[in-house]
């Protein structure tokens, strides 16, 4: 079994515990105590699978599904938009960066990639491989509209 | 700007390709015979199906500030992103603010209120149980009206936060003051902006920043002195990369006692050793003197000198050696006039060797960061965070900060700003100006002054003489006042303390849970706190009630109820006023009051708080009707216009002047005070403010003869430094994608699966030295707890040997069971950036 599989099923017996006896609330703490201290997680892998994932909106910057350890973004060079940008997407097949980021404050587009855009990891954060401690229950808009018309 | 216009902006549309595309399908479909089912089409084709409803909101998170646009469908949030319309972001959002849509829907929302029982009976050592509002509301109202029969106002307490919505903190503020006439009420502010407050009223006797965000697009060099925008403040830190790369003859310098990503744009990189931000300031004070670049003008016309009281101790508990050993600890706040000469040889000493020597920067960047100051071309902004104001001196650092911009006349000005930034979305909408502090009143007064407390008392039409004229508890005297059992009834709102407050094990924890104490926690989610708690209350949050937070540049906003919130959920708007009717003035009023007053006797708190013919006098029919407002329905008047109208008129003619309640529905925000319709950019200089007087040009108005004060301090060592034993410096802090204690950002999935655990960030030498690697388990102990958690040597920030740093959003690894509970003595505000540790192997 693998170190993921492990932590998961750890996860998994937790939050089944925590149903049955209702000593703790803390859902982000499991079941331990607030005086003791757990095992550490293991420090989980970024997710490094080039795999576009779906956007909960199309506003939502997408995540990054690959590594980027060591990637320079400083005053001298931004490593992302060797790839990203414009001009390099063909020789990359990267996804060229949304048109929002060769625009200025007021909405009019520039010759290049507005510095205001320029540090990428502001909006766009890689994924590890770890896995939620509480369920999120939002629903995209096609969930809604699905769950509308099996209403009807 | 009317809702349809800017609805209009950001409606979806169809592209014609896309369009040409699902018809080119469904025309050939239809050629070949075949009906496409409804599940498989490419495209919701009605309007209904297809329209978003769109509303305003401020992000919930930081104190920027940002304009958030909100899509609705079927009563669900399905969207957010950055508002192209708000002068703040312009489009732009985090990636905190992107997710915004998420955080009110992780699975463990609260629903129903839970007290702790045992054999369906209160119990402090009981299950979390579910009960009615009835019941929750009967026993808390039992023990706040036991505590308050059996020892007075003070054994009772409120703990709020920067995230109360205005008229949340001044319903609150009524309550505790005016209604169990208890100033026991401060907010989760004091932990991140008191220095800030102390600071903005020693040196100009008025609070918050005298400029605005428009600074960033007029500055030629930025500082930062402890704040690492690039995580903390992402989208002010776009707007000064933007002006940076635009303008490349702006210099950015970032000071810091570790690397950090606000350093990837560095001109002038810079880590001091902690504590000696103070001796580099008093070095540039100097520099300028010394160089005869002095505003000699500006000095001689608006500006004091004053020398403050030295050697005040460290706000730490009366009976420990730090506190018994300092010389000004009861006169921490003293100063006596100066001359400008006496300043001068006071900084002299703080010379580029001297300085250097103390703070481990080089002389060559130390004279570089000076110049920028002294340079009459430069326009400078100074922008600092939690690394001045969590400072055992952080209001003199504040203090210092000041110094050099009044020193060289670079203030009030386009570009020439120093910038107190904020950590939360209201810390100085609410915690500030409503003056949820345990010693204010709203609009910069004090509960100290009787003219004060008169007008109030007045505003509020309240019995003279009502009002109690001490100052209480701050937040890290409440926790020990409850570990003493000081104080026995305690409410906790909108915010995380067991978490957030120093030195859990020693002082928080034993307060929470001690015996004599009933402690009840408003939240949406079940944090550490509401463990720790013995009645939780499901709380509304966000977009679920109406609202208005005041940002950092004093930008008023407000928002809409737009979804319902789930269960039994009431936002604590609603918990204040409801629960106040379960209390008559005779059982918490002086007799003497109430026989001098008989008709105020017989009356609830809701009566005499909430129903005074101010509050309530706004029809519900004023509310807009095309959103809910939970709580105006349930009382039958217009609770938010009410009450924020009555608040308003605490700040009208004094310089605090706010806008009237439907204004700010309609705008993107305003920044007060807003005379004439006009908001006010920037303060204190003619033209621009409409509270400066013809021919005075500058006019520092918060002091009675209109001058600022430049302030003689000393650099005076930390609290606590690393020893033999406990040989690190730990520092803590946040990360870009979780906010504060990370109850929200936490279960969003893709926040938390960016950073999902806390680690110590440490150097690679300090690793090996201690025959460790990354990915460890370590213990980190300190002289009062210790945490488990794991290395890391590489990834965003980069501390020098002999410092750690140790995120505090993770609730798994309580980092504050190790932090100290050192205070600046003067704002009463905890050091989280300085305390000793050591490191070991969790397998040795």
């Amino acid at each position: 079994m693998s170190e993921k599989v492990i932590v998961c099923f750890f996860v998994l017996s937790l939050m089944a515990f925590n149903t049955i006896a209702n000593e703790s609330i803390a859902t982000l703490r499991g079941q331990t105590s607030l005086s003791n201290e757990a095992t550490p997680p293991l420090m989980e892998k970024v997710e490094n699978r080039d795999i576009k994932r779906k956007r909960n909106y199309p506003m939502q910057p997408p995540t990054i599904p690959h590594k980027i350890n060591n990637y320079q973004v400083d005053l001298k060079t931004n490593k992302c938009l060797t790839c990203h940008s414009r001009k390099y997407t063909e020789q990359s097949q990267a996804p060229m960066i949304s048109v929002t980021h060769y625009m200025d404050r007021d909405g009019n587009f520039l010759a290049d990639v507005s510095p205001r855009r320029y540090f990428c990891k502001q909006c766009h954060v890689t994924q590890t491989v770890a896995t939620p401690l509480v369920d999120n229950s939002f629903m995209d808009i096609d969930d809604i509209l699905k769950a509308e018309r099996n209403q009807r | 700007m009317t809702m349809n216009t800017w609805m209009n902006h950001t409606m979806p549309k169809l592209s014609r390709r896309e369009f040409i595309k699902a018809n080119a399908v469904a025309t050939a479909a239809a050629a070949a015979g075949i009906s496409i089912p409804v599940s498989a089409k490419n495209l919701s084709t009605t309007h209904n199906q297809n329209t978003l409803t769109w509303a305003k909101a401020p992000c919930r998170f930081c104190g920027t500030g940002c304009s958030v646009n909100v899509a609705t469908k079927k009563g669900r949030i399905v969207a957010t992103h950055g508002d192209i319309n708000s002068p703040v972001n312009k489009g732009l959002n985090c990636v905190k603010g992107y997710f915004l849509s998420k955080i009110l829907y992780g699975t463990d929302r609260l629903t129903t209120p839970l007290l702790r029982k045992t054999n369906g009976k209160y119990d402090k050592n009981g299950e979390f149980t579910p009960v009615s509002w009835d019941e929750a509301f009967d026993v808390m109202a039992e023990k706040f009206k036991t505590a308050l029969k059996n020892k007075g106002p003070k054994s009772v307490g409120m703990f709020g936060s920067g995230q109360w919505t205005v008229w949340e903190g001044y319903a609150a503020v009524k309550l505790m003051k005016a209604g169990f006439l208890s100033n026991n009420i401060d907010p989760n502010a004091r932990h991140c902006m008191a220095s800030a407050v102390g600071g903005f009223m020693r040196t100009f006797g008025i609070d918050e920043p005298m400029g605005c965000y428009d600074d960033f697009e007029h500055a030629d060099a930025f500082v930062l002195w402890g704040s690492n925008m690039a995580e903390m403040h992402p989208i002010l830190w776009t707007r000064l990369t933007d002006r940076r790369l635009s303008a490349p003859h702006v210099k950015v310098s970032v000071l810091s006692t570790f690397e950090h990503r606000s350093f990837e744009l560095a001109d002038i990189p810079i880590i001091f050793t902690p504590q000696t931000d103070m001796a580099i300031l008093n070095y540039i004070a100097n520099y300028i003197i010394q160089n005869n670049m002095v505003d000699q003008s500006f000095v001689e016309k608006h500006v004091n000198f004053r020398k403050g009281n030295d050697d005040i101790g460290y706000g730490l508990r009366a009976e420990h050696v730090l506190q018994k050993n300092a010389k000004n600890a009861k006169k921490a706040g003293g100063s006596q006039p100066i001359s400008f000469e006496d300043f001068a040889k006071f900084v002299s000493k703080y010379d580029v060797d001297y300085v250097s020597k103390l703070s481990g920067v080089s002389t060559k960047s130390l004279e570089k960061l000076a110049k920028i100051y002294a340079d009459p071309n430069t326009k400078v902004m100074s922008l600092w965070t939690m690394g001045v104001n969590q400072h055992t001196r952080g209001v003199w650092t504040n203090n210092l900060l000041y110094n050099i911009h009044l020193l060289t006349g670079k203030i009030s000005t386009p570009g020439n700003s120093p910038f107190s930034l904020t950590g939360q979305p209201s810390a100085c909408g609410t915690a500030r100006e409503v003056g949820t502090f345990s010693h204010r009143l709203p609009a910069d007064m004090v509960v100290k002054n009787p003219k004060h407390r008169k007008i109030a008392e007045h505003k509020w039409k309240l019995p003279e003489g009502i009002l109690p004229d001490w100052n209480g508890a701050h937040a890290v005297k409440q926790n020990r006042d409850l570990k003493d059992g000081n104080i026995n009834a305690y409410w906790v709102q909108v915010n995380n303390n067991v978490q957030a407050a120093p030195n859990m094990n020693q002082e928080t924890l034993p307060g929470y849970r001690n015996p004599d104490n009933f402690v009840v926690v408003s939240d949406a989610y079940p944090t550490v706190t509401a463990q720790a708690a013995d009645l939780v209350l499901p709380t509304a949050m966000w977009v679920e009630k109406e609202g208005a937070y005041g940002n950092a540049e004093r930008r008023t906003q407000f928002w809409h109820q737009m979804v319902e919130a789930p269960g039994e959920s009431k936002s604590d708007l609603w918990q204040l006023v409801e629960f106040s009717k379960r209390f008559t003035t005779d059982e918490v009023w002086p007799e003497h009051v109430l026989n001098k007053n008989p008709s105020y006797k017989n009356k609830t708190l809701y009566d005499v708080l909430f129903t005074n013919g101010q509050v309530d006098a706004f029809p519900l029919s004023e509310t807009d009707s095309s959103f809910n407002n939970h709580e105006s329905k349930d009382f039958g008047f217009y609770l938010q216009k009410g009450l924020f109208e009555e608040y308003a008129s605490f700040g009208r003619g004094k310089a605090h002047d706010l806008a009237d309640f439907d204004t700010y529905h309609e705008t993107r925000g305003l920044r007060w005070p807003v005379v004439n319709g006009k908001e006010t950019l920037w303060r204190f200089r003619e033209g621009s403010d409409p509270y400066v007087k013809t021919g005075k040009g500058f006019e520092f108005y918060g002091k009675k003869d209109g001058r600022a004060v430049i302030f003689a301090l000393p650099y005076e060592p930390p609290a606590e430094s690393p020893d033999k034993e406990f040989d690190l410096w730990l520092s803590t802090g946040r990360v870009l994608e979780h906010w504060h204690s990370g109850s929200m950002t936490q279960r969003v999935p893709e926040l938390y699966r960016a950073f999902p655990d806390a680690v110590v960030f440490m150097h690679p030498q300090d690793a090996r030295d201690r025959q460790l690697r990354r990915g460890d388990e370590v213990r980190i102990i300190s002289r009062r707890g210790e945490i488990k958690t794991r290395v890391e040597t590489r990834g965003r920030n980069k501390p020098p040997q002999g410092l750690v740093f140790v995120p505090w959003f993770d609730a798994s690894q309580l980092i504050n069971k190790v932090t100290l509970d050192a205070t600046d003595p003067i704002s009463k505000q905890t050091d989280f950036k300085k305390c000793a540790v050591k490191i070991i192997s969790a397998r040795a």
